[in-house]
């Protein structure tokens, strides 16, 4: 969590610096979900989220120099530089991306459900969305399909209560996602406890894959604006966030526990800090030298199979392509 | 031998169903009630409920879940009842489907085909008339098809459904009844026809007809009627190559009617 925690900072510091550009929704606050989830499954298990999708990435093994330079539009990003923030992919760990239309990653997600269950994979899929996507038509049509076919699905709503910048009550007349399945059974989890997350997550996939969908409602909060262009207090008070800063912050409650504990001191928590702030700098300092993309890859992987079509820009010299 | 277009549909299905166990059909009415039109007639018997699926009449919630299972590998076929229809879930057909092999430069391919009649029928009103043949085939990322005989329709199916990129395949309701001549070679399990290559129905040289789907059977009742000497050209994939087959076709026919 203190890596995740420490690259979103990174990131904000390096958008502001103007060396990422587009979008950049960042997660910090929102942590323990994607670790309390990933501790409870396997890479067969499949993930799918929207656009806040870096820390799913990194949770699933990405690395730090594929966020960083994916971020920067740089060839060693996971994407080659051609998805950006909200495009993040790892499909050799059960992870499918990364999408930017609100809502849509979860029929998407009922049909990695599916095909585990039509390939007797015995795995399940989490489909992330958030309190805005929560209200959209297509998540329940979703639900009904794989509630009909008992897919292994876990809706998995991260609830950070602003979707953008409107508070849940004003977007759901009932904001008791978890609730919202009706033949569907849901959970509310404190999302800001990995514990928590993890043993809910490990309920959920036991029951998905013995009787189909259930819906997780992660109560979460994210410190950042909804992206880089949102100051994020017109909606919400200073003190509001500070007091989750204060009060239930993820890191902080596991860092309490590791104290209580006696499973490591001050001083052995302080040097790993030290370290990771040493990984991210290191990271970004190496996707800096990352290379931007070639020109021609503007029209690459359009298509995995093409029929040998030569493509051109504007000028016919320089951004040159034969398809393959 | 001669051949409906249902016939060539539905045999091209069975056939790639057959070999290869990734495919599955799902759509509307597709499993017990036959097929609206009655293309998938049969495969459910065949095949059974997990590859020939019922879906309720939901389009974007079940056109999401056939791609995100192409995601994972598997070969979806994705009936809609009509294209018109599609319009509720363009956005998984062109955001969803179209775009992620791009946005994930080469990780996540979608070897999908969305399938239905498209264009117009008889006396159904504007709601199930639209051809969207232009609006796909202005999409990056989508290989559109839209054939005119038995023969090609099943040549092309056949190579939609082994595609590893989406393909919408545009059929005509008005044709599926209709009968063609179909070659002994057209009938073997393992014929198959190139996506991206124009058909010369007719050679000629005065001008040249480029037309597609249902069209293609007026042009060659005009090149009859008119005695004309018509070079009759069906462009089967829409998307880019129409400049090229043009630039083509201007070496020896000096009058370009589109």
């Amino acid at each position: 969590m203190a890596r995740m925690r420490r690259m979103e900072i990174a990131a904000d510091s390096l958008y502001k610096a103007k060396l990422i550009r587009g979008f950049c929704h960042l997660y910090d606050g929102q942590e323990a979900v994607a670790v309390g989830m990933e501790a409870a499954i396997t890479k067969k298990d499949a993930i799918i989220t929207a656009y806040r999708d870096h820390c799913i990435f990194l949770g699933r093994g990405g690395t730090l120099l594929e966020v960083f330079a994916e971020l920067m539009g740089r060839q060693a990003g996971c994407s080659r530089g051609k998805g950006g923030s909200m495009h993040f992919y790892k499909k050799d760990s059960g992870f499918y991306g990364g999408h930017g239309i609100v809502g849509a990653q979860v029929p998407l997600g009922c049909g990695l459900a599916f095909a585990q269950k039509y390939s007797k994979d015995e795995a399940v899929t989490f489909a992330l969305y958030g309190d805005g996507a929560a209200n959209q038509g297509q998540l329940f049509e979703a639900l009904n399909i794989a509630a009909l076919w008992d897919l292994p699905a876990i809706l998995v709503c991260e609830n950070n209560h602003y979707g953008m910048g409107t508070a849940e009550w004003r977007a759901a007349k009932s904001p008791a996602y978890y609730k919202r399945g009706d033949y569907v059974p849901g959970l509310k989890v404190d999302g800001m406890d990995a514990f928590a997350v993890k043993q809910a997550c490990k309920f959920a996939k036991e029951h998905a894959l013995k009787n189909g969908p259930i819906i997780l409602e992660m109560d979460t909060y994210r410190y950042h604006g909804h992206s880089m262009s949102d100051p994020g207090s017109t909606y919400r008070t200073r003190d509001e966030i500070s007091g989750v800063r204060q009060e239930r912050d993820p890191i902080e409650r596991i860092r309490k526990l590791i104290l209580a504990h006696d499973i490591a001191t001050e001083k052995e928590l302080k040097d790993t800090e030290k370290e990771i702030r040493k990984e991210v700098d290191e990271a970004i300092a190496k996707a800096k030298e990352s290379p931007m993309p070639d020109p021609p890859e503007l029209f690459s992987n359009i298509y995995v199979k093409d029929s040998g079509l030569e493509v051109y820009g504007p000028d016919r010299k320089e951004v040159r392509l034969t398809l393959p | 031998k001669e051949m409906t277009v249902r016939e060539a549909l539905n045999s091209a299905l069975d056939e790639e169903m057959s070999a290869d166990p990734k495919v599955f059909l799902m759509g509307e009415e597709v499993g017990e009630y036959q097929g609206a039109y009655k293309i998938s007639k049969g495969l459910l018997d065949k095949y059974g409920p997990e590859r020939v699926l019922d879906t309720p009449i939901t389009e974007a919630g079940f056109t999401g879940i056939g791609v995100g299972a192409a995601y994972y590998g598997l070969k979806p076929v994705v009936e809609f009842m009509t294209f018109n229809f599609s319009m509720q879930a363009i956005d998984h057909i062109i955001n969803s489907a179209a775009k992620s092999n791009y946005m994930s430069a080469g990780q996540i391919s979608v070897p999908i085909v969305f399938r239905g009649p498209n264009g117009a029928a008889a006396g159904v009103g504007a709601q199930h008339s639209h051809c969207y043949a232009s609006w796909y085939a202005s999409c990056p990322g989508l290989k559109v098809l839209a054939p005119y005989s038995s023969e090609d329709t099943r040549g092309l199916l056949k190579a939609a459904i082994r595609d590893p990129d989406p393909v919408v395949f545009l059929e005509n309701e008005l044709l599926y009844g209709e009968s063609f001549p179909v070659s002994a070679e057209a009938l073997d399990s393992s014929f198959c026809l190139p996506i991206g290559k124009a058909k010369i129905e007719r050679e000629g040289k005065d001008v040249t007809i480029t037309a597609f789907s249902k069209m293609v059977g007026y042009a060659l009742k005009v090149c009859l009627s008119h005695l004309l000497q018509l070079s009759l050209m069906l462009y089967k994939l829409m998307r880019i190559l129409v400049k090229r087959i043009l630039i083509n076709q201007r070496k020896y026919s000096p009058n370009i009617y589109t």
